[in-house]
């Protein structure tokens, strides 16, 4: 199999070029801040994006709409409970993966409860998490403590704190979906969930800890993006609804399920970030970045399925 | 017997139809004519359902010729079918269910329109039906919504029903229901109208056809006036004359009983249990059932209690975006495995060792499972299920697709499998197989109609358990 | 089969009549002309946007770009169609024409709904940009007028949503096409069968959508008497939980228009209860999905009884 034909390497490809094309402009000058930038932005999107491509992954039907209510909510409770205090940054992640977890189980209760369709239980619950951060936070922005906020914006070996975050985070997915048994179950449910059922795949186990998973990278994403941003605020997560799921489609994920790609939603978020920055370089407005978001997303999914119906 | 003197409906000239090279249908010529009752009889896959679809030109033949009189296609022509499987929309009324067949239904005032035409024609098959034509159809029983679809395939449409095609249409309908559509049958061919009608229940057969034809292997084995034939006759004409090489079965021991279920199917260690029975009454989804009771969608367990090898392969088995090992592999992950990881080393060995033993054509057991031809991708299944060390292997019709030199290796290693005390359930919709079991038990609408044991096994006794002899009244 | 499952109906309106009995009994001046009027004034909007969501989730798709879509309505309704009306018509047509498009093209591609409506969604919010690249605009002078007439007896806003209701249930639930694009979510196969053209249905079903669109985006812009091109974003989400609410499913062609429009209002006054509870504003939009629990619940409950029975 050559390298061309790994679906991840198109996002690369066009990160690559987006990169190229903007420091053309400046003929080089401002090369590393770019690419620091665009790891340190890149790491929040890749990490939700990264959980939304598990859930992608089950098959037709789920995708989780919390995920940016389940950012807001753990941020402003874990920044509330470390109360910018020194020392409490640990406590404070317990409280933000506690949180998201919660909300992970939550979920999974309405979707095998209520039975429910995901699309419906995820949205019913993210409007619910939302007011609970807006009762929480009362409009005070607490800071991160001073050791917290110095992480989340430095760096090790060159790259930001967040990029060797979220690369951790890749490796390990990449090892559980390559190497594990978990891995494989959750890929043979995507294809097709009778089937896995009829292997002997306990799906329904599956599903749950999927669920759980996204809700908990959802937590982490939250509680680093308000350290890094210097506290949480309301809209935090609003824009990573869409971003979550547009990263995971450039990605070479498959939208129908059972396939997932890690290197692929890092190539998507570091691109998704250089096209902004491109055409903002370029003197577009905001406009046209999100026409040409738009375009490439919807580009994507016709190219991946004339492939599909050539086969 | 047709009439010279009155055009025919349709005329298949030597009609052939091939998928692959499977000859569904293999020069088949036939004339409908206004007035006859034709009923269609035939076995599993003798080309039953292709001969119907190519009548009402949902097939294009693939040789020979389809001819329509009086219109230019099946639908100008006046030619409906009612399926077994229910094709109505199951969100809407009857009424607008007819709607959609009905285009010339429009206009203000449609709906009530819509609803006396449909009651008009459930009253005239159905007296007394007790349908209303304005309840959603999902809200009907499974027999009222037959009655809606076979209403719908009667009623004067854009052009009035000239050739209604029923496939299997009593199959859910109670006694006195059938009775009533075989009196519609009867009244409608005299009326000048004409019926196809597939059915398993021999006593309909005789009370409303007026000709009989028999399928085997896509070709017509009899075809003559109802008169002609007897019952037994009849099952005769749709079964093989096989050399029976009962022989070979001696009588082998099996241990204690393992699997009993609510409805009765029954088998003990070692033992190959046969499920048998007309394609559709009920013997997949016994065993879907047996399966998904012992087995959990929460828990794994390092050895299955239970595996399943599919029949329908793209519904129930392939995961089709992954490679031979992996689609092998799936159901043995645990076995032996540490840290909930898998074991690379010990999964390729175990391809490699059933790729040998049961003969999977490919070079590399890492291409992709969509590679091979349909029997090796059904080996494939085999090999998830025998690979495993559970003691039950259900298996679901697996032997579709599948040519006779694989057949045989795979009786033998169920046989040798057996031996060491595996049980199997299987599934089969050919008799040929079922015969190689040491007891069968065959299906009819739902439930399980006959058990037979040892020498009972033969091609006859399972016939007539399938159809039902008494009358059908 | 008991009466609430035959009914779907049925539960979407006691939901709604038991939130607005309890609005009137924590606030009786509710109970007025001008009460009712400012209670589901911001409702028409949502209930137009909720009716375009159905129609697609009616042929089995679900749409993300509603919200998008609707804040371009009405960016392009406060600025060309104020600025020269004719070419405001024309622009508004071509979107309409965008979405039946939109619709082919996912039918015969087969393609993932959700996935070309999110891409939709990004092109809408940019053309929204281009068209206000900042908030303002102007309401054209007649539709302000039409948003805030006071009819004699029914408060406006009540009198809309009875409009809406009736109009979308005379289309869909009672003519004969729109009974067969109901059966495209039914069994799509049976009416392909029957010699329709899918693919022409579909560009219906989408093209009737963007024509709701459009029509939120006007009343909305009638309504705030300005646009923006953010203005509308929640409406997708709002509108997929009216859907619901309204006694809909997401597959199947199992829709009720009069039921979507009683989800949008019952959405709308479940955020507005709680300042009646003199609750914190905080929770209007947890209200909201709690009440898409609660109802989902009990949907849930009937349902299970009605096969139980």
């Amino acid at each position: 199999m050559s390298v061309l034909s790994k679906p991840w390497i198109w996002a690369w490809l066009a990160a690559l070029v987006t990169f190229a094309a903007t420091i053309g402009l400046t003929s080089g000058r401002g090369t590393g801040e770019l690419a620091y930038a665009a790891l340190s932005f890149g790491a929040f999107a890749a990490i939700v994006g990264m959980g939304q491509m598990l859930v992608i992954t089950l098959g037709p039907g789920n995708v989780d709409l919390s995920i940016p209510a389940v950012m807001t909510l753990s941020a402003t409770l874990a920044l509330k409970a470390m109360g910018s205090e020194p020392g409490t940054a640990l406590m404070g992640l317990g409280v933000a993966l506690a949180v998201g977890i919660g909300a992970g189980i939550a979920n999974y209760a309405l979707i095998f409860l209520l039975r429910l369709p995901p699309i419906i239980a995820t949205l019913a619950a993210s409007l619910v998490y939302q007011s609970l951060a807006i009762w929480s936070n009362r409009g005070l922005r607490i800071r991160p403590p001073e050791g917290l906020a110095d992480f989340a914006t430095g760096r090790m070996l060159g790259l930001p704190n967040v990029a060797w975050v979220g690369l951790v985070i890749a490796v390990v997915l990449w090892a559980v979906l390559e190497r594990s048994i978990w891995g494989r179950w959750l890929l043979a449910s995507g294809q097709n969930m009778r089937a896995a059922r009829l292997a002997g795949i306990p799906v329904e186990l599956v599903r749950a800890t999927t669920y759980l998973v996204v809700a908990a990278l959802a937590g982490l994403a939250g509680y680093l993006l308000a350290s890094f941003s210097g506290g949480a605020a309301l809209n935090m997560g609003a824009e990573y609804l869409l971003t979550s799921i547009a990263v995971v489609v450039i990605g070479g994920t498959s939208i129908a399920g059972g396939y997932s790609n890690v290197p692929g939603v890092w190539g998507a978020a570091l691109f998704m970030f250089l096209v902004v920055s491109m055409l903002n370089s370029y003197g577009a407005g905001a406009g046209v970045r999100s026409v040409l978001t738009g375009a490439i997303i919807i580009g994507i999914v016709i190219a991946a399925s004339t492939r599909r119906l050539r086969t | 017997m047709p009439d010279p003197g009155i055009a025919p409906i349709v005329t298949l000239t030597d009609a052939a139809k091939h998928f692959g090279a499977v000859r569904a249908l293999d020069g088949v010529s036939l004339t409908i004519s206004p007035g006859e009752c034709l009923g269609l009889v035939g076995h599993n896959g003798a080309g039953k359902s292709t001969l119907v679809n190519v009548v009402n030109g949902g097939l294009a033949p693939s040789g020979g010729e389809v001819t329509f009189h009086g219109g230019t296609d099946a639908l100008g022509a006046g030619v409906r079918s009612v399926f077994q499987e229910l094709s109505l929309c199951p969100n809407l009324t009857a009424a607008e269910n007819l709607r959609i067949a009905h285009g010339g239904l429009k206009g203000p005032g449609w709906r009530r329109r819509a609803r006396a035409e449909i009651r008009e024609s459930l009253d005239t098959v159905f007296p007394g039906h007790g349908i209303d034509p304005g309840a959603e159809v999902d809200r009907l029983s499974i027999a009222e919504r037959q009655m809606v679809e076979i209403a719908i395939g009667f009623a004067p449409r854009d052009t009035p029903a000239r050739l209604v095609i029923l496939d299997e249409p009593t199959s859910s309908l109670d006694a006195g229901i059938a009775d009533q559509l075989l009196d519609h049958i009867a009244r409608f061919c005299a009326g000048g109208g004409a019926v196809v009608f597939i059915t398993h229940m021999m006593g309909e057969i005789f009370r409303v056809a007026t000709r009989i034809i028999v399928l085997k292997d896509g070709r017509v084995v009899a075809d003559h006036g109802a008169s002609d034939f007897t019952r037994t006759g009849l099952v005769d004409a749709m079964g093989h004359v096989a050399a029976e090489d009962a022989a070979e079965l001696s009588e082998r021991r099996t241990g204690d009983e393992i699997v009993r279920t609510e409805d009765g199917l029954a088998a003990c260690e070692g033992e190959i249990v046969g499920l048998s029975g007309l394609a559709g009454h009920g013997q997949a989804e016994a065993l879907a059932r047996l399966y998904l009771g012992e087995t959990s969608a929460w828990r794994s367990r390092a050895v299955p209690p239970m595996v399943f090898v599919a029949g329908d392969r793209g519904r129930d088995g392939l995961l089709p975006l992954w490679s031979i090992l992996r689609n092998m592999s799936i159901s043995i992950l645990r076995q032996g495995a540490r840290w909930g990881l898998v074991d690379r080393a010990a999964e390729a060995k175990i391809g490699d060792e059933w790729k040998r033993r049961i003969g999977i054509r490919t070079d590399d057991v890492t291409n992709p499972i969509m590679s091979l031809s349909g029997g090796n991708q059904q080996k494939v299944l085999f090999a998830r299920a025998l690979a495993s060390e559970a003691r039950v292997v259900v298996m679901d019709d697996p032997m579709r697709g599948v040519d006779v030199g694989t057949k045989q290796d795979v009786y033998a290693m169920i046989r040798a499998e057996a031996a060491s005390g595996r049980t199997f359930l299987w599934y089969s919709t050919e008799t040929e197989e079922v015969c190689q079991c040491d007891r069968v038990f065959v299906y009819r609408a739902g439930r399980i109609s006959a058990e037979l044991t040892g020498a009972d096994i033969t091609e006859e006794r399972i016939l007539e358990a399938s159809f039902e002899m008494q009358e059908a009244s | 089969m008991n009466v609430i499952a035959r009914h779907r109906i049925i539960l979407p309106v006691v939901s709604l009549a038991v939130l607005l009995a309890a609005t009137f009994w924590l606030q009786p001046r509710a109970m007025s002309y001008f009460g009712l009027n400012l209670l589901f004034n911001l409702a028409v909007p949502i209930a137009l946007a909720t009716i375009a969501q159905m129609l697609i989730i009616m042929v089995n798709d679900i749409d993300l770009s509603v919200g998008a879509f609707v804040s371009l309505a009405a960016c392009v309704t406060a600025t060309i169609l104020n600025d020269t009306p004719a070419l405001g018509v024309l622009v508004l047509a071509l979107m309409v024409a965008g979405y039946a498009a939109m619709g082919v093209v996912i039918h015969r591609l087969e393609l993932p709904a959700i996935v070309v409506t999110l891409g939709m969604s990004f092109i809408w919010g940019g053309l929204a940009l281009f068209v206000l690249p900042s908030p303002g605009g102007t309401s054209p002078g007649w539709l302000r007028t039409l948003m805030t007439v006071k009819p004699p007896l029914i408060p406006a806003a009540v009198l809309a949503a009875l409009l809406i209701g009736g109009i979308t249930h005379l289309m869909i639930m009672r003519s004969g096409l729109g009974t067969v694009l109901r059966g495209v979510g039914g069994n799509t196969r049976s009416v392909a069968r029957a010699g329709w053209s899918v693919t022409r249905l579909k560009a219906l079903a989408y093209g009737l959508a963007g024509f709701f669109g459009v029509l939120s985006g006007m009343a909305l812009v009638g309504l705030t008497t300005s646009a923006d091109a953010n203005i509308a974003l929640r409406y997708t989400l709002l509108s997929i939980a009216g859907v619901i609410l309204g006694g809909g499913e997401f597959t199947g062609g199992k829709i009720s228009p009069v039921g979507a429009v009683i989800g949008a209002l019952t959405l709308t006054l479940a955020a507005s209860f709680l300042s009646f509870l003199r609750l914190s504003p905080d929770w209007q939009i947890g209200a909201q999905g709690a009440i898409l629990i609660l109802v989902l619940t009990a949907r849930l409950l009937f349902n299970r009884k009605g096969v139980a029975a």
